[in-house]
């Protein structure tokens, strides 16, 4: 590992004197170190961004640093006094606010309200509301919002909310402020908006946490950053030290010099169209996108977490449906405006988090199996338990489901047995086309291999796959073509030799338009 | 316009066009009279409905209310008339175990993560249960404190009365308004109705809270079950059967929420008021049965809910939209 700090600097900046400090902190959940004796140091006047993927480590550091964990070891200094933080509210006493990525206000209550709770100005013991509008369009005056005060909050855009916000998280603690993916549900004008307000802030002497996945926004806003893989700290270097491909390998942990291996699959020339996606987008989600896919292929899908893949399937299979653009089936157009619609056609879905929406834990294997196929033929034709435990064990068989009983509860499974009956669900339902969302996440190399065969089985059956995955060594060995999705945009399609990491490293990291992308991997 | 002021409104046009509507059949329902004697009659209903309009703005609910106001009227009169305790040492010693009961209902719901409807349920079998266990019979006060109190109105122009049990319910709905719309309790009470995670991510001390909404809303109930006792000069367990879901009806008929978040102590006054119309309607009709009441205040609150529901969910688009332009 390249895991070098740049000690130097690191003591330079130390000598400015850090606003807050995290020394050597660790958490352990269980048998499971999320944070491994981490150093993290926040400067006075500056935007530090925390970049890392999923199970790096970000949100638990963030939770220590807001006093919502406690480290189980290390320290946290605050102007260089140690400081026991034990929860957000007493934090905030501290100096240190945070604003989430989902709106924590009160969108019922007035925008005066939600930026003086608790601390209303009083007069004779009743709340002074004049006097609250007044200091509150004073105050918001300074964001550049000219809103009434006495509003309801929930009246006003996401951006406008996550203003307000922040000024009730400047206005409480005043001296470090943490951003935990402040724009993720924002347009690119409210952005824009929030980042005017940030760097004012920062002019004023704040420090800024800024948790984002959005490449761009880190080099278009943070003076600093520190990358987390795995609970350990990589780095953490001044932004102009650093080209995105050395951050995106850093986050990814890959070394690009590595294998040169292509895919095998790069070489079968394309067989019969089945869908054909045109502009295919939706607003404030993912950018419109063409990509057409045939019989027996598989699309890899990749990106960095947040980078839009996951909304792709999603809209892919109807669950938040495309706004904009058209799709045809086998040259026929269709619609695809609700999941069941999407299994109407013959599509699947495996989602990323399969305890949260793909399995139901408390039913049996059969049970499970049998839903997709019990959907798509209507609850008046109700499969009887002979049929279901005849699929169930058909396909159990078929993904070598390893089960007591198929009447167990799924919850039961190990991981990537519960995958497996994900995958053996979608397929009882026959499917032209299936989409695997993190198909490999959290379960062990063992199963890995075997889904990654059965990828690679289903492909050579004639199915249609698109599966997105972070780990690009297997992106390139079941990918017939890759995808690159960044900042919710589709900005690169790699065919044959381009599928290799080194390439797929570089079109993740690369900014600007597709053109310039193309141009730069040909050469 | 705050769009929570739209139901709100309509509850008052409501209102006014079924009193004048009432008002153009008998003559006699424009009267000073009349109109105080709404007051009188309601007052015990008005009195539970303040507390029970902080409970549903808080985005709970509390079932507990009719039970408790038996089981006070039961207490307070076997205090009275068997043990000779004066009057008001039987109103503290009520008071005091109803806000035990309210604030052990709302360490329940808070600590233990019951929701309200099953805890205030429970809270409702406990008193009426209790109140059936001190007497199963109905016992009547009679005591010089007692009869002077019921028997004191004013006189209002017109020849009209103005009991003091009226002008209580009237002072409880002022300072129950003042409560809700000008003191920090007030907007904590709003803040857990609205997002109780945000509510404590914003330093809003919920389980404080949560006790306070719980214990005025019992001795509310706690002095409506007095205000009851002092309308019929006696305590009987089986007493206000179901006054929690009329209470329940008014808060909703006013306007609140029934989600939480949303409402006025005013829509509550209101709302009785409309229940109260409606019920001597009835009476002056004298050929509808009593049940039409019934009848009648499910109806309205059928179009209430769904006034609200169109009310909100157009309004959250509307909104929304002209933001963006």
């Amino acid at each position: 590992m390249q895991d070098t700090v740049n000690r130097e600097q690191d003591a330079a900046d130390r000598a400015t004197g850090y606003r807050m400090e995290a020394r050597q902190v660790s958490k352990i959940f269980g048998t499971h170190k999320a944070l491994d004796g981490v150093d993290f140091g926040l400067l006075p006047g500056e935007v530090h961004a925390l970049l890392g993927e999923n199970g790096a480590g970000k949100s638990t550091l963030i939770k220590i640093l807001t006093g919502a964990y406690q480290p189980d070891g290390g320290a946290i200094f605050v102007d260089g006094e140690e400081v026991h933080l034990t929860s957000p509210l007493q934090a905030q006493t501290y100096g240190i606010g945070t604003v989430y990525q989902e709106v924590n206000l009160l969108p019922n209550r007035s925008v005066a309200e939600n930026l003086f709770l608790g601390h209303q100005p009083t007069r004779f013991g009743l709340v002074d509301r004049r006097r609250m509008d007044r200091e509150a369009r004073v105050l918001l005056k300074r964001y550049g919002l000219d809103i009434d005060p006495s509003s309801e909050l929930g009246a006003h855009s996401v951006a406008v909310q996550q203003i307000v916000a922040i000024a009730r998280a400047v206005q409480l603690s005043g001296k470090v402020l943490i951003l935990d993916e402040p724009t993720a549900s924002l347009d690119r004008d409210e952005v824009q908006r929030l980042f005017e307000v940030i760097a004012s802030l920062k002019r004023d002497g704040l420090a800024i946490v800024f948790i984002t996945h959005f490449l761009d926004q880190v080099f278009a806003l943070a003076d600093r950053v520190t990358i987390l893989r795995n609970g350990r700290l990589v780095d953490t270097r001044r932004l102009t030290e650093l080209s995105r491909t050395d951050l995106v390998r850093k986050m990814l942990g890959k070394d690009i010099a590595f294998s040169g291996s292509t895919s095998l699959e790069a070489e079968r020339p394309p067989t019969e169209l089945l869908l054909d996606f045109k502009g295919y987008g939706r607003k404030r989600s993912v950018r419109p996108f063409s990509l057409a896919i045939h019989k027996g292929e598989v699309i890899g899908v990749a990106g960095l977490l947040g980078s839009g893949r996951t909304e792709m399937a999603r809209m892919m299979f109807g669950i938040d449906p495309a706004d904009e653009g058209s799709v045809t089936l086998s040259g026929k157009p269709i619609t695809v405006k609700s999941a069941t619609e999407a299994i109407g056609h013959g599509f699947g879905f495996c989602p990323e988090d399969r305890k949260a929406d793909g399995i139901l834990g408390d039913l049996s294997v059969r049970e499970n199996i049998v839903i997709a196929l019990q959907g798509k033929l209507g609850w008046f034709r109700a499969l009887n338990r002979d049929e279901q435990l005849d699929l169930a064990g058909q396909f159990g068989e078929a993904m070598d489901i390893r089960a007591a009983s198929l009447d167990m509860p799924v919850k039961l499974l190990s991981g990537g047995n519960q995958q497996k009956v994900i995958l053996a669900r979608w397929l009882a339902t026959d499917p032209a086309f299936l989409i695997l969302d993190e198909p490999t996440r959290g379960i062990d190399v063992g199963a890995h291999a075997e889904i990654v065969r059965t990828i690679n089985r289903l492909r050579d059956d004639g199915m249609a796959l698109v599966v997105i995955s972070s780990e690009i060594d297997e992106v390139v060995a079941y990918s017939s073509r890759v995808v690159v999705m960044r900042d919710r945009e589709m900005v690169a399609e790699l065919k044959g030799e381009d599928i290799n990491p080194a390439v797929i490293v570089q079109a993740i990291a690369t900014h600007g338009e597709n053109s310039e992308f193309e141009a730069e991997v040909t050469a | 316009m705050n769009r929570s002021l739209r139901p709100l409104l309509a509850t008052v046009v409501i209102f006014l066009i079924a009193y004048a509507a009432a008002v153009f059949q008998f003559p006699g329902l424009l009267s000073t009279r009349v109109l105080g004697n709404f007051l009188t009659d309601n007052a015990f209903l008005g009195i539970a409905a303040v507390g029970m309009t902080f409970v549903i703005i808080s985005g709970g609910i509390d079932l507990s209310v009719g039970a408790v106001i038996g089981f006070t009227g039961v207490l307070v009169a076997v205090l009275i008339t068997w043990l000779g305790w004066h009057p008001l040492a039987a109103f503290a010693a009520a008071f005091v175990v109803a806000a035990a009961f309210g604030a052990a209902m709302g360490l329940v719901i808070h600590y233990l993560e019951v929701p309200p409807f099953i805890v205030t349920l429970a809270g409702m079998f406990l008193a009426r249960g209790g109140a059936s266990v001190i007497t199963q019979d109905s016992v009547p006060i009679d005591h010089p404190f007692y009869s002077a109190i019921s028997s004191l109105y004013w006189r209002l122009p017109g020849g009209g009365r103005l009991s003091f049990v009226g002008l209580l319910m009237v002072a409880v709905f002022v300072v129950g308004a003042i409560v809700a719309h000008r003191t920090k309790f007030g907007s904590y009470v709003y803040a857990l109705g609205g997002n109780a995670t945000s509510a404590s991510l914003m330093g809003v001390p919920v389980a404080r809270t949560t006790v306070q909404i719980y214990t005025l809303s019992s001795v509310l109930a706690c002095l409506a079950g007095i205000v009851f006792s002092l309308y019929t000069s006696a305590g009987y367990p089986l007493a206000a059967v179901g006054v929690e879901l009329d209470a329940i009806g008014a808060v909703v008929i006013g306007g609140t929420l029934l989600t939480g978040g949303y409402g006025f102590v005013f829509g509550t006054f209101v709302g009785v008021m409309l229940l109260g119309l409606v019920q001597t309607y009835i009476i002056f009709d004298g050929t509808l049965s009593s049940w039409w009441t019934k009848i009648v205040i499910g109806f309205l609150l059928f179009l209430f809910i769904v006034l609200q529901r169109l009310v909100f969910a157009a309004s959250a688009r509307g909104d929304r939209v002209a933001e963006k332009a």
